[in-house]
């Protein structure tokens, strides 16, 4: 590329005194948070609140909501949601928008599902088939978007209608495979005794917390030693230990028994514990934002979302960058139809269609990730799929009868609508600074 | 045609281009520019819209390759055939539109595409490179910005110029070249970067510094070489010429004896964009 080489030219030494050195206290932290909400920084704010505030309302409203059955249930049905929001974060940070990951999910599901059952392949070789169906997926979507030039929303709306006519194919006349694989089926825990151990919970809760004070306060100490403003300890210990109590909250209910009616099928059964699928949402949580959040490829996705000349110039390989969230989205996208697989032990000829990629579109942005690029987290999937979860849940106890699932998509559109709009304000808050 | 020798006429520039030639396709665009740029100086690249001056600028920083000429770099012929072979050799440019992510803070966009970092799992060095971002800013007195992890959204338009050039200087670079960095700003935000423009200079780089107002060019250079449909009507010190004299060179390509021969002049008048 370059006739000179890659050497880094040299950094210019500055002899004058480091900008700013100075620890703030607890009070001017939060006001700096504020002021950071005001310039249109605000993130999942929005998000939380809702949640919160929607949480509180279906308590009240139905007694049943928060029980430990419900929310388990709403653990497992969130999980192919959330899994796709993750990747669909990735294609928004750029601006883009992949509408065949539904129907991707659904095909890479179904092909696992055809070599699990009809060809009898052990359950790794059809989970690495599936997630390799989603990596040529997504690098296709990507090659055509980034080196032939035509627009993402052409693109995967025509991937989101074909994959849907090969899911059919494939599936065949009888219009659905039954899995049986029990590796498999455990993850969404669709028999009622496999989930975690409670010890296992517990354990998984003190790494989190642990991993999470060590890589809290190492940066806290790096920045002290080079002299730069710091969050204040207290806010950093407050932080962690919300942490520590909203996990502890989560694996002690998680731990209660939740076969409350016992027949004689049941009778000498318990299910208790954590579901499997949690560790796996919070590996790919961790692996994620450490990816988008301290990596030079993550720097290099938000570059790119923000301004892809700049990048360019910059010396970004924007096109690398571009097929890349292609890939991880697909990919991504095929793991949550490995997880939708499980909770339904199997799949059939409408695997992955339907509302499948809009509520996972709408969970991403009602957690904080703006439709117009450059601005999103990781974290955002996870809490707009629980508020898209949370809203699903609520409605269905609340309305019974035919009209319920009606309910719930008018409510959950609202919500998007609501979310979009925040977006949309708050961005033109960040731009009327300028 | 005229290149001045000056009071520092001793030392070497540290850009020498001779006869560049560039074409886009029919379109003869520079026709044979020389141009020189010498360090702890500030040489301004006047010349109507047209003239050709972006398109000289980006062929220094290798965003074009140059079709014919010399283009002879620190004493040595240097082939620049992309942006990273010029930033290599130590040249910088801050464009015309500002290329800059509005998403990313201060800290991320001087050091976008050179992100540092550090250990194993390469993950990136945030602490050193804000403590590097807020020398650079001090060390160009830059006392505008409250804090270099602000967002470029939230920057006035004389801020923004400020972070980008900045950027610029932060790597060892010792060529910055500026594509109108004043143009879209106001009175005191224009006398704010002209200042850092003049900074960067006594620091010791050399600056080249592209504007179409006579008055910042006036104030600030040492050296003003005026461009005159793609061709070098003169490259002059700053102190041998008037205001008049450089308003002509730009318009008609000559001034008394300054400037194109009127016979050449004419003739590059006439030819138009002729191949
Ligand atoms: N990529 C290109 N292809 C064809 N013609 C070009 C190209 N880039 C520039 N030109 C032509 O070259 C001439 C010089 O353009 P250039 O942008 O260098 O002028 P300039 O001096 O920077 O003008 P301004 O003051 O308006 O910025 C113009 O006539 C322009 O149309
Ligand atoms: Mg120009």
């Amino acid at each position: 590329m370059s006739t000179i080489g890659n050497e880094t030219p040299q950094l210019r030494q500055g002899e004058e005194q480091p900008f700013q050195p100075r620890e703030m206290n607890a009070v001017e932290y939060g006001r700096d948070y504020v002021q950071r909400l005001r310039g249109g920084e605000m993130g999942a704010v929005p998000g939380l609140i809702g949640l919160v505030v929607l949480v509180i309302l279906f308590a009240i409203l139905q007694s049943g909501f928060l029980s430990a059955y419900n929310v388990e249930n709403m653990v497992i049905d969130g999980a192919p949601t959330i899994i796709m929001a993750m990747g669909l974060v990735f294609v928004l940070l750029l601006g883009e928008i992949d509408l065949s990951a539904g129907t991707a999910s659904g095909l890479c599901a179904v092909l696992a599902a055809v070599l699990l059952v009809r060809h009898q392949v052990n359950w790794v070789v059809a989970v690495f088939a599936a997630g390799l169906l989603g990596v040529v997926i997504g690098a296709s979507i990507g090659w055509l978007r980034a080196k032939v030039g035509i627009p993402s929303f052409v693109i995967t709306l025509a991937a989101f209608l074909s994959f849907q006519g090969v899911t059919v194919i494939m599936v065949g006349g009888s219009g659905s495979i039954l899995v049986t694989d029990h590796t498999l089926v455990a993850l969404e825990s669709a028999s009622i005794s496999d989930y975690m151990p409670i010890w296992a919970g517990w354990l998984m809760l003190a790494i989190v917390v642990l991993g999470y004070a060590v890589v809290k306060f190492r940066t806290l100490s790096k920045r002290r030693a080079a002299g730069l403003s710091t969050e204040p300890n207290s806010i950093a210990l407050i932080k962690i230990a919300a942490l520590a109590a909203l996990g502890a909250v989560f694996i002690y209910y998680m731990g209660i028994n939740r076969i409350i009616t016992h027949t004689f099928l049941t009778s000498n059964q318990t299910s208790e514990g954590v579901p499997w699928i949690v560790p796996l949402m919070l590996i790919l949580l961790f692996a994620l934002t450490f990816l988008l959040g301290r990596t030079r490829y993550g720097r290099h996705v938000y570059a790119v979302g923000g301004n892809d000349e700049a990048a360019r110039r910059a010396g970004i390989r924007v096109d690398m960058v571009r097929i890349s969230v292609f890939v991880i989205c697909s990919f991504l996208a095929a793991l949550s139809g490995l997880v939708q697989l499980s909770s339904q032990a199997g799949v059939n000829s409408a695997q992955g269609g339907g509302n499948t990629l809009l509520l996972a579109v709408g969970a991403a942005v009602i957690g904080g990730t703006s439709l117009f690029g450059g601005r999103g987290r990781v974290i955002d999937a996870v809490i707009g799929g629980v508020v898209v979860e949370v809203i699903s849940y609520g409605m269905s106890d609340l309305i019974s009868g035919s009209n319920g699932p009606g309910w719930q998509q008018i409510i959950t559109g609202i919500v998007l609508l609501v979310a979009a709009g925040f977006d949309a304000v708050s961005r033109r808050a960040g731009l009327s600074r300028q | 045609m005229s290149v001045d020798a000056g009071p520092r006429g001793a030392s070497e520039p540290i850009l020498r281009l001779r006869g560049i030639q560039k074409s886009f396709g029919p379109v003869h665009v520079l026709k044979g520019v020389d141009f020189e740029a010498r360090s702890g100086e500030v040489t301004a690249l006047v010349g109507d819209n047209g003239a050709g001056k972006s398109t000289l600028v980006k062929c220094i920083g290798g965003t074009y390759a140059i079709d014919e000429g010399e283009y002879i770099f620190d004493g040595r012929p240097a082939h620049v055939q992309s942006p990273r072979a010029a930033s290599a050799l130590g040249i910088e440019i801050v464009y015309q539109d500002l290329a800059l992510c509005d998403n990313l803070d201060i800290v991320e966009n001087m050091f976008l595409g050179r992100e540092e970092v550090v250990g194993a799992a390469r993950t990136l060095d945030e602490a050193k490179m804000e403590l590097m971002a807020g020398q650079t800013l001090a060390s160009l007195s830059v006392r505008t910005v409250k804090s270099v992890r602000q967002k470029v959204s939230s920057l006035s338009g004389g801020q923004r110029q400020t972070v980008a050039i900045a950027k610029a200087v932060l790597w060892n670079s010792k060529l910055v070249i500026l594509d109108e960095p004043t143009a879209a700003l106001g009175v005191a935000q224009t006398a704010q970067v002209l200042d850092l423009v003049r900074r960067l200079a006594d620091q010791g780089l050399a600056v080249v510094l592209i504007s179409h107002n006579m008055n910042d060019v006036l104030q600030v250079s040492d050296s003003i070489a005026a461009l005159y449909l793609g061709q070098m009507a003169a490259q002059v010190r700053r102190s041998e010429v008037t205001h008049t004299q450089i308003v002509e060179l730009i318009t008609a390509g000559r001034s008394g004896d300054l400037g194109l021969t009127s016979s050449v002049a004419s003739a590059v008048e006439g030819n138009g964009a002729q191949a």
